[in-house]
């Protein structure tokens, strides 16, 4: 057996032993803020070190854990996320009275299962950093006990998130049945061998899709995502919302262009159909939303959507390099513009869940300017208007299911931002046409958040070369 | 430093040195905030004037173009890329020009939150200028879209009791044309492998059933925002809430970027699907004409007769571009520069009676041009400008587009033209009509209501003179001579009209 060459898993093992360490740490620090400190250092480390990998490729742990452009490309996401997730709780929960250095700990230990599912090639794997993601969400989600609405997010998200882990496991275990083996390398060359059952392999493929459908909130398996994103405490949400979607994500990408691209001529019409039901449902009943927690839920849940119809064509051997990148630079795209609503959310958000119905978003316009102007920005990058880089990645994932033939999926696309046009800019009319006296908190961290991801959020889509260069290279080192 | 310094570059992104110094000005100094903006503006209609001095009338390609690269990796080829030609440039110094004019009609009209006006104004420009000079179809998509955002915000925050329902309206009817362009551009994008719009029409070659399909996708982003019969309700609601200033640059530039979409992508990418959809498109122009007409008299509103005279303005258009020979497609633009100087001009003297009495009810108005002599005076060559007397420049556009028609090959039939010349006759009632209403008979009740708030109806002032005076130079100067202005667009126009040629040769 070859010595294990951990240079693999370097960010992870960093981020793993730094929050282990500051589990401990914290029982002597009185002051939470610092914990939060330690933990963005953290994660900061971690990408530092992500991007020293950047290029880099290997496999570790016989075969089980991977090193290439994708995971690099996601693990600095997900670090990112990390940081504005800090960046977002860190006034918010003192205010809330959650203040417990707990919530750190976990956020690190969720980001960890996160990137292990990033760079997992075995199904082995993916169960488990599945597992180490959810488990701290669901803790996180019920932070706010003993508030009702928290516990109950928690809890549904629990037992929802139990049930899908259900379903990738037997999905793991009749993908192992059919090809004898769990390693995505092994699958795929047990199929094209001829020597695998092809009924079970579908079958277990099908069940990995529900399973990491539950994950990313896709419809039909989305019921739970809006009770939990509005019961979860906000920061919260944002964090999950973006975490949870690229994890789940990356994970899709990675096991079903590696390992069962022959099975696509079963698979894709699935996916297709998952894609279109998304993206109408999650808009459509988006409309009828007064919360703008619900709202955003439904809002995620449509992205979702937009990010799977990347996906559709991953059969096709041309088209596939150009979908996964797009499906990688619209996650950027959403997880930015995502971050920078929710911190505006968090900026309105009252003690006893007030100020969450986009009725007390009336008069901002007037009164806070630079904070109207930031959500405009966010609410039009999610329906996809220039120069915004909501944008610039729908016509990235356009391009991807036209190059790929599927036209009918491109114009269920299009019509439902049209329709998710009409409820974003409710919160823009809400904001600049109807009177009223807001009042928001201004925290620094919270204010850099949404400032940050505002000006990005205008200038990556004017100057997005760089950007998709380095997403369409992520790509490339997969197969 | 070279990149800005283009005279294309500088002049569509002028305006945003005016955003920039406005949002440094405090909130209560208002006239600062108007000079600046004003200013701005003015520049950028120098800048635009030094860039027809460069150009060369008798070249019909594309002149003074900025190209750079701007996202050519992954297997993405788009650039920025701007152009003027035959085709654009009446466009371009309307835009210009109608936006000084447009600020200068705030003036008092606007004194809630004028900061923003101001820069969403300027930002429109931008995006209206961007429209007609971009040649990558990407750039132009990105101002095509962004237009939309500042308008919305006009109509929506500075609009009458009805705007967040007419904002939303004109929001929702463009998009949902423009994303299936959308989806157009990506197919061309993909398969044609480039998103300029030179090298499409080079590389040509799409199969006749795809171009039907393609041409069908772009007409539904133009036809909604010209408006086309029967797309056009939004229209007169975004029109009749919108502030003044609002009105004048919708129907003076905004409904032109449909029209010029029509000129500058539909006919020269999709030359044989032009030829095939000619006819269909030319019905829809001529029921806008008179259905705009009919509907025009039916109204107790001034504002909504005038936007219903829009639908009728730019069916005349849409009918002369669609002629496919020289005469229509030089009398259609000419048609969209008059159609933008009168209308706008009936808008700015709504506006101003308006801001006075806060109604447009015909009802209440009635022997006006006693109590304000200049305002009727000027109001009455407006209108016949807008009706098409001969020796104004209304005439001019609409008696080449007729002839156009007539003698185009295309359509090859008598009842297009002769039913759009239907269109003039019943365009002389409706404004004769409102005209009769607003001004002759006795006094309406408005002249009392007004005294009761103390200061009787006034006429013009100086400055509300100053915005309408350059409008009305125009307005004689295309009606008695309008040789400069085919002049300008002639060589670019024959160059296009060429291709048909070849089209329709083809496809015999």
């Amino acid at each position: 057996m070859p010595p294990l060459n951990f240079t693999v898993i370097l960010p992870l093992l960093v981020l793993t032993i730094w929050a282990c360490l500051l589990l401990l740490v914290d029982l002597f620090v009185k002051n939470k803020g610092i914990t939060a400190l330690l933990a963005a250092l953290g994660l900061a480390i971690s990408l530092g070190v992500t991007l020293s990998q950047v290029g880099a490729t290997g496999t570790s742990f016989n075969n089980m854990v991977t090193l290439d452009g994708f995971s690099t490309f996601v693990n600095a996401l997900l670090l990112v996320s990390g940081l504005f997730g800090v960046a977002l709780a860190y006034g918010y929960v003192k205010r809330m009275g959650i203040e417990r250095g707990e919530y750190y700990t976990l956020l690190l230990f969720s980001i960890v299962g996160m990137m292990l599912m990033a760079q997992a090639a075995d199904l082995i794997i993916v169960f488990l950093a599945l597992e180490m993601l959810s488990i701290p969400l669901y803790v996180l989600a019920a932070f706010a006990r003993p508030n009702v609405n928290s516990e109950e997010a928690g809890l549904k998200y629990f037992l929802l998130g139990a049930f899908s882990t259900g379903f990738v496991v037997y999905g793991i275990a009749l993908v192992f049945g059919a090809t004898g083996t769990t390693s995505l390398a092994g699958i795929v060359a047990a199929a094209s061998s001829g020597t695998s059952s092809l009924l079970l392999l579908t079958i277990g493929s099908a069940l990995i899709l529900v399973g990491l459908g539950f994950k990313v909130a896709a419809v039909p398996f989305h019921m739970w995502t809006p009770d939990v994103y509005q019961g979860a405490p906000s920061a919260v949400t944002a964090f999950m919302a973006a975490g949870a979607k690229i994890a789940g994500f990356a994970a899709l990408l990675r096991v079903f262009s590696l390992a069962f691209p022959s099975l696509a001529s079963d698979i894709t019409p699935i996916i297709a159909v998952i894609s279109a039901l998304t993206m109408i449902v999650g808009n459509v009943i988006a409309i009828a939303q007064t919360n703008i927690k619900r709202l955003l839920a439904y809002s995620s849940i449509a992205h979702a959507g937009y990010i799977l119809m990347a996906f559709v064509p991953y059969g096709q051997k041309d088209v596939v390099a150009t979908s996964v990148a797009a499906g990688l630079f619209y996650l950027v795209s959403y997880v930015l513009t995502n971050f920078g609503a929710w911190a505006v959310v968090i900026a309105l958000e009252k003690a006893e869940g007030k100020g969450l119905e986009i009725a007390d978003y009336a008069g901002i316009g007037r009164k806070y300017p630079a904070l109207a102007a930031a959500m405009t920005v966010f609410m039009l990058s999610l329906t996809g208007i220039p120069p915004t880089l909501g944008f610039v990645g729908k016509f990235y994932l356009f391009r991807a299911a036209i190059a790929g033939q599927f036209y009918l999926l491109a114009v269920i696309g299009v019509l439902t931002s049209l329709i998710s046009a009409y409820y974003y800019l409710r919160v823009v009319v809400t904001m600049y046409m109807r009177e009223g006296e807001p009042e928001t908190t201004s925290e620094p961290w919270l204010n850099i958040t949404w400032g940050l991801a505002a000006l990005l959020t205008v200038i990556v889509s004017l100057v997005p070369a760089p950007l998709f260069d380095w997403a369409s290279q992520a790509v490339l080192k997969l197969f | 430093m070279e990149f800005i310094l283009q005279p294309l570059t500088l002049m569509t992104f002028f305006p945003l040195l005016g955003v920039l110094v406005l949002l440094f000005i405090p909130s209560e100094k208002k006239n600062a905030m108007r000079w600046t903006a004003l200013i701005a503006s003015l520049i950028t209609f120098l800048i635009s004037i030094w860039v027809l001095t460069m150009f060369n009338a008798s070249n019909p390609d594309l002149q003074l173009v900025a190209k750079y690269n701007w996202i050519t990796v992954a297997g993405w080829n788009i650039q920025y890329y701007l152009g003027i030609d035959g085709l654009s440039i009446l466009l371009v110094l309307l835009t210009t020009f109608l936006s000084p004019i447009s600020i200068l009609s705030t003036w008092t009209a606007v004194e809630e939150r004028v900061k923003e006006f101001m820069i969403f104004f300027l930002l429109l420009e931008v995006g209206m200028t961007g429209v007609f000079l971009a040649q990558d179809l990407f750039l132009f998509y990105v101002f095509w879209e962004f237009t939309l955002v500042p308008m919305y915000f006009l109509i929506g925050i500075w609009g009458g009791p009805r705007r967040i329902y007419a904002a939303l309206k004109f929001f929702l009817y463009t998009m949902a044309g423009s994303i299936l362009m959308l989806l157009a551009i990506l197919w061309l994008g993909i398969y044609q492998g480039t998103f300029s719009v030179p090298d499409l029409i080079t590389k040509g070659g799409i199969d006749p059933h795809t171009q039907l399909w393609l041409f069908i996708a772009f007409a539904a982003a133009f036809a909604i925002k010209v408006p086309m019969w029967p797309l056009h309700s939004w229209l007169p609601d975004a029109h009749v809430e919108a502030p003044t200033a609002g009105s004048v640059i919708l129907a003076g530039v905004l409904l032109k970027m449909g029209t010029y979409g029509f000129l500058r992508f539909n006919l020269t990418l999709f030359p044989q699907a032009a030829v095939q959809a000619a006819p269909v498109i030319a019905v829809l122009a001529v029921i806008g004409i008179i259905y705009g007409a009919a509907v025009s008299y039916a109204q107790a509103d001034i504002k909504k007769l005038v936007a219903y005279s829009s639908v009728s303005h730019l069916g005349f258009v849409m009918l002369g571009l669609f002629a496919l020979n020289p005469q229509g497609i030089q009398g259609g633009i000419l048609q969209m520069i008059n159609h933008g100087l009168s209308t706008g001009a009936l808008f700015l003297l709504v506006g101003m009676v308006y801001e006075q009495t806060h109604t447009r009810e015909f009802k209440v108005y009635g022997g006006l041009w006693k109590v304000t002599p200049i305002f009727g005076t000027i109001f009455l060559i407006v209108s016949l400008s807008s009706m098409g007397l001969p020796g104004l420049n209304g005439f001019v556009g609409e008696f080449t587009i007729l002839l156009g028609t007539f003698g185009s090959t295309v359509l090859h039939s008598p009842w297009y033209a002769g039913l759009a010349a239907l269109g003039v006759i019943m365009a002389a009632v409706y404004i004769l009509y409102m005209f009769q209403k607003i001004f002759m008979g006795p006094e309406g009740s408005i002249v009392e209501e007004v005294k009761k708030h103390g200061h009787a109806l006034r006429d013009l002032n100086w400055r509300e003179i100053v915005t309408i005076v350059p409008l009305l130079i125009f307005i004689f100067w295309i009606g008695l001579y309008p040789a400069p202005f085919f002049h300008l667009m002639a060589p670019s126009v024959d160059k296009l009209t060429a291709a048909f040629q070849a089209a329709a040769l083809a496809m015999r």
